[in-house]
């Protein structure tokens, strides 16, 4: 109590205040929410009405019984005369039934439309149900029925109904059938299920393949967007500007030459020992050469005659490497087109087996471009370094403004080619020289302004680029995104993948990046300090520390996936959402329910697997 | 020979951690740096083997000036320097082995990084090295499995693993009790005599630089202020190093 008192002096001052503020909260909050409702719609009215909430139970039933299994089902079809509109001649005499089968007895035999008729079931099986119609015309097998009532004969197979005639008054004999279905045998599954168990099986191992694809590449991305690698980078202009250059001109080389040795892998890309000789030979002949090349420790400097032949050994061994590359993709593809006839089954080997060989032989080159292209770079960059370290401020200021400017010009212009193939503006002013000069003009005055011999944060620039590309394209939903792909590969479940693992390596690089940020600084400079180059520390201090949240970041991705992934066929993407989307149009809800079923057991079950899994690994 | 001239580091925001510092290491002396917490030590340590960017000034080792040495060269330079941390800057779970091995990483082509290979002889010679530490039978646990006092030893055996020519130790032994204190410093003291690196050691305790330093330089606010000998620290230096207030416990 004492301590209250005491508490409500010290607040005391300030209440009259705190109370209108904290007033004006709540109006706020009022006024906000109003709104709110205002916007949304808000309104139960609609469902008061007696018609909504017929087609809301409705709905609701039929999703309550999803249509998973199903039975055979006999039928036992009983017609039996009736008048409506006795006849002048007083209430018909009626032939007598057949009492050895079902029948039916109708009592009154004739009545006024609109009057009720007693209709009495005999010796039908017992407890099952079915549609008591009537039959217009004079035919007995008139397809045609009319009415909406159905009966249920008790366990003795005999049922009592108070049938009510229909205005479809007629001279002639009419009919009321009794369609009693009965299940037999054991419940099967419906063309739903299986179709269901199809898609939801293809939509698992989309998110799947989604999840890998994306995590592979998310994870190199993740550390250049994470700010405490890449500050310490820093490097002076010269070595910038040469990497810049050497980037293009790298990727060029590299294809080309992985586009001469496709060339020669060609002829034998049907000769499958020749394959099989080839996939084993050129690695290890690689690996050989590499060894070679790259001596484990060095404790003294090679000569310069010994780091061309190096260098030369190297060449050729990463072109035996894409030697073998090409004829694994070939020998992959031919093994995959055999076809053996009591294997069947296996067929989905072998496809995988075509696909990869396919996936090699087409990304290939590109490999090799990039290859060509990271590595000439950084060889450039050195030349830069070098230069820099060796000559005079003015002699590096002359060279600066030279490459800075070549490089500005190169980039600049090369991202104008893109702007022109991706608008199409055709006017090489604004697309090619106009960038090209801009470009050259930020080299020279960034050549000019900098002291030659300054280094400049080129990881914060890198850093900050590949944030931003990160962002913008995180914002763009997976839905949209296979819009595109669909475009691009067509409708179905590549397409989805395609967008899926798209959107995994911007978000999970993003989140990874943000763990690579928070790891603890101690053995980075430890490892540092051995005289570990960047590539060694970020591999022996970096990875060992990030391992478990990368683990349980992919399982909570690939969760996410499954999940993205049954919808992402709402717009063509594969997988159950096609499924679920149709039978919603089509009102078909029992399917629809039968889907989402699916849906929730998936969901649940993975939430549960990749918990375990993170439990485990971390 | 390591030769320190004028070395003055300035942090981004003006805090001004060594003012014009200058001392010289002969070749195979055992150095104690003390001061204050926030004095400058560690930053005089980092600064010698830049993992500190030094403002101004020269570092000369065996007559190379190591603050203007390129990458590659500091990739050399550094690879002979060894470093012992206060907090041992272990991996904590890689294996204690790979933690010894990382002491190779300045040798090792980076391509073989790549693949996390090392060559037999340096696995050999790690066991060796956590074999002079007495802890060989802890290769295969994970790093941070082990007490504190076994994991500076880890963190020695990784710096004997560059073969080095001088160990940089910062506070290597302020986070453990007197005990595993001495008997890391008797590591770091025998390193210093059997092998005759150099060792650049920042201590707290006087105790323990009378037992095991040959010189001493202390620092005040990044100024150097006492040089030479543990015993010449009386009364009155004692009071130009820490301060007017403080008073001596060991």
């Amino acid at each position: 109590m004492s301590i209250m008192t005491e508490q409500n002096n010290k607040n005391k001052k300030a209440s009259p205040w705190k109370s209108v503020q904290l007033g004006l909260a709540v109006l706020f909050g009022i006024v906000v929410y109003a709104y709110g409702f205002q916007i949304t719609k808000v309104d139960l009215e609609d469902l008061r009405s007696e018609r909504r909430q017929e087609s809301l139970t409705r709905v609701m039933r039929a999703l309550a019984k999803p249509e998973i299994f199903e039975y055979e089902q006999t039928e036992e079809i009983v017609n039996s005369p009736v008048y409506i509109t006795c006849p002048a001649s007083g209430e018909p005499t009626l032939p007598e039934p057949d009492k050895s089968g079902p029948y039916l007895v109708i009592a009154p035999a004739c009545a006024e439309p609109g009057e009720t008729v007693q209709v009495e079931g005999f010796n039908f099986a017992p407890n099952v149900s079915g549609p008591l119609r009537f039959v217009p015309g004079s035919d007995p097998a008139n397809v045609v029925t009319l009415g909406r009532d159905n009966v249920e004969t008790d366990a003795s197979g005999h049922f009592i109904y108070e049938f009510v005639l229909p205005e479809r008054p007629s001279d002639d004999v009419q009919f009321i059938r009794a369609t009693l279905k009965q299940n037999v045998g054991a419940p099967r599954l419906t063309q739903t299920a299986k179709d269901t168990w199809e898609k939801i099986v293809e939509t698992v191992f989309l998110a799947l393949l989604a999840t890998t694809f994306g995590t592979f590449l998310a994870i190199p991305l993740s550390f250049v967007a994470a700010r405490n690698l890449m500050k310490p980078v820093r490097s002076p202009l010269a070595s910038i500007a040469f990497s810049l250059l050497g980037w293009p001109l790298g990727i060029v080389i590299g294809y080309v030459i992985v586009r001469f040795v496709e060339g020669l892998s060609a002829p034998f890309a049907g000769n499958i020992p020749i394959n099989l000789v080839s996939v084993i030979v050129a690695p290890a002949l690689m690996i050989f050469g590499l060894r070679w090349a790259l001596p484990q420790e060095e404790l003294v400097k090679p000569s310069t005659s010994m780091q061309l032949m190096r260098w030369g050994v190297l060449f050729v061994s990463v072109l035996l490497g894409f030697f073998g590359l090409f004829q694994l993709a070939d020998l992959s593809k031919n093994l995959g087109q055999i076809k053996i006839e009591s294997f069947e089954w296996l067929a989905f080997l072998g496809n995988f087996l075509f696909q990869t060989g396919d996936i090699v032989s087409i990304i290939t080159p590109a490999l090799g471009g990039l290859a060509a292209g990271g590595v000439l770079s950084s060889f450039m960059g050195k030349i830069g370094q070098r230069t820099t370290e060796k000559l005079s401020p003015a002699t590096v200021k002359l060279f600066n403004i030279v490459f800075a400017t070549l490089a500005g010009a190169t980039v600049f212009g090369l991202l104008g080619l893109l702007v022109e193939w991706l608008y199409q503006i055709g006017n090489p002013t604004y697309t090619v020289w106009g960038p090209g000069i801009t470009g050259g003009v930020i080299g020279l005055a960034l050549a000019i302004f900098t002291n030659p011999k300054d280094t400049l944060p080129t990881g914060l620039v890198i850093y900050y680029v590949t944030r931003t590309f990160l962002n913008g394209l995180r914002s763009i939903e997976a839905l949209v995104m296979a819009i595109v792909f669909v475009i691009a590969v067509g409708i179905g479940p590549f397409a989805g993948m395609m967008a899926l693992a798209l959107h995994t390596i911007v978000s999970l690089a993003k989140l990874y990046s943000e763990q690579v940020e928070s790891i603890m600084a101690g053995p980075l400079e430890a490892i540092q300090a051995t005289g570990a180059n960047r590539l060694q520390t970020i591999i022996y201090a970096v990875v060992p520390q990030i391992v478990p949240p990368y683990i349980s970041y992919t399982m909570y991705r690939w969760d996410i996936n499954v999940r993205m992934s049954t919808i992402i066929g709402f717009v063509g993407g594969g997988g159950i959402g096609f499924l679920l989307q149709q039978n919603i149009n089509l009102l078909n809800y029992r399917a629809a329910s039968a889907q989402m079923f699916a849906i929730a057991i998936v969901v649940s079950l993975m939430d549960y697997v990749s918990s375990v899994m993170r439990e485990k690994a971390v | 020979m390591l030769q320190i001239k004028n070395l003055t580091k300035i942090y981004e925001g003006g805090v001004k951690a060594l003012d014009n510092v200058s001392f010289d290491v002969p070749d195979g002396q055992f150095l104690a740096v003390i001061g204050l917490s926030g004095s400058g030590k560690s930053t005089l340590l980092r600064c010698i083997n830049r993992l500190i960017e030094p403002t101004d000034g020269e570092i000369l080792w065996n007559g190379e000036d190591i603050t203007k040495a390129s990458p590659e060269e500091m990739r050399r330079i550094r690879r002979k320097i060894g470093m012992v941390f206060q907090h041992f800057n272990l991996v904590h779970r890689s294996k204690v082995i790979t933690n010894v091995l990382a002491g190779r990483l300045g040798y090792i082509n980076p391509a073989w990084s790549l693949l996390n290979r090392f060559p037999k002889d340096d696995i050999q010679k790690a066991i060796k090295q956590l074999e002079r530490v007495g802890i060989a039978d802890k290769a295969d646990h994970r790093a941070d499995e082990l007490s504190g006092g076994q994991q500076q030893r880890v963190g020695i055996a990784r710096a004997l693993m560059q073969d080095p020519d001088m160990i940089l130790a910062d506070e290597p032994v302020a986070s453990l009790d007197p005990v595993l204190a001495h008997s890391i410093m008797k590591h770091l003291e025998d390193i210093n005599d059997k092998d005759g690196v150099t060792v650049l050691c920042s201590l707290h305790f006087l105790d323990l630089v009378h037992r095991y330093a040959d010189r001493v330089v202390a620092l005040n606010q990044g100024q150097l202020v006492f040089e030479g000998l543990p015993s010449e620290i009386d009364d009155k230096k004692f009071k130009d190093i820490y301060g007017r207030d403080a008073e001596r416990v060991g």
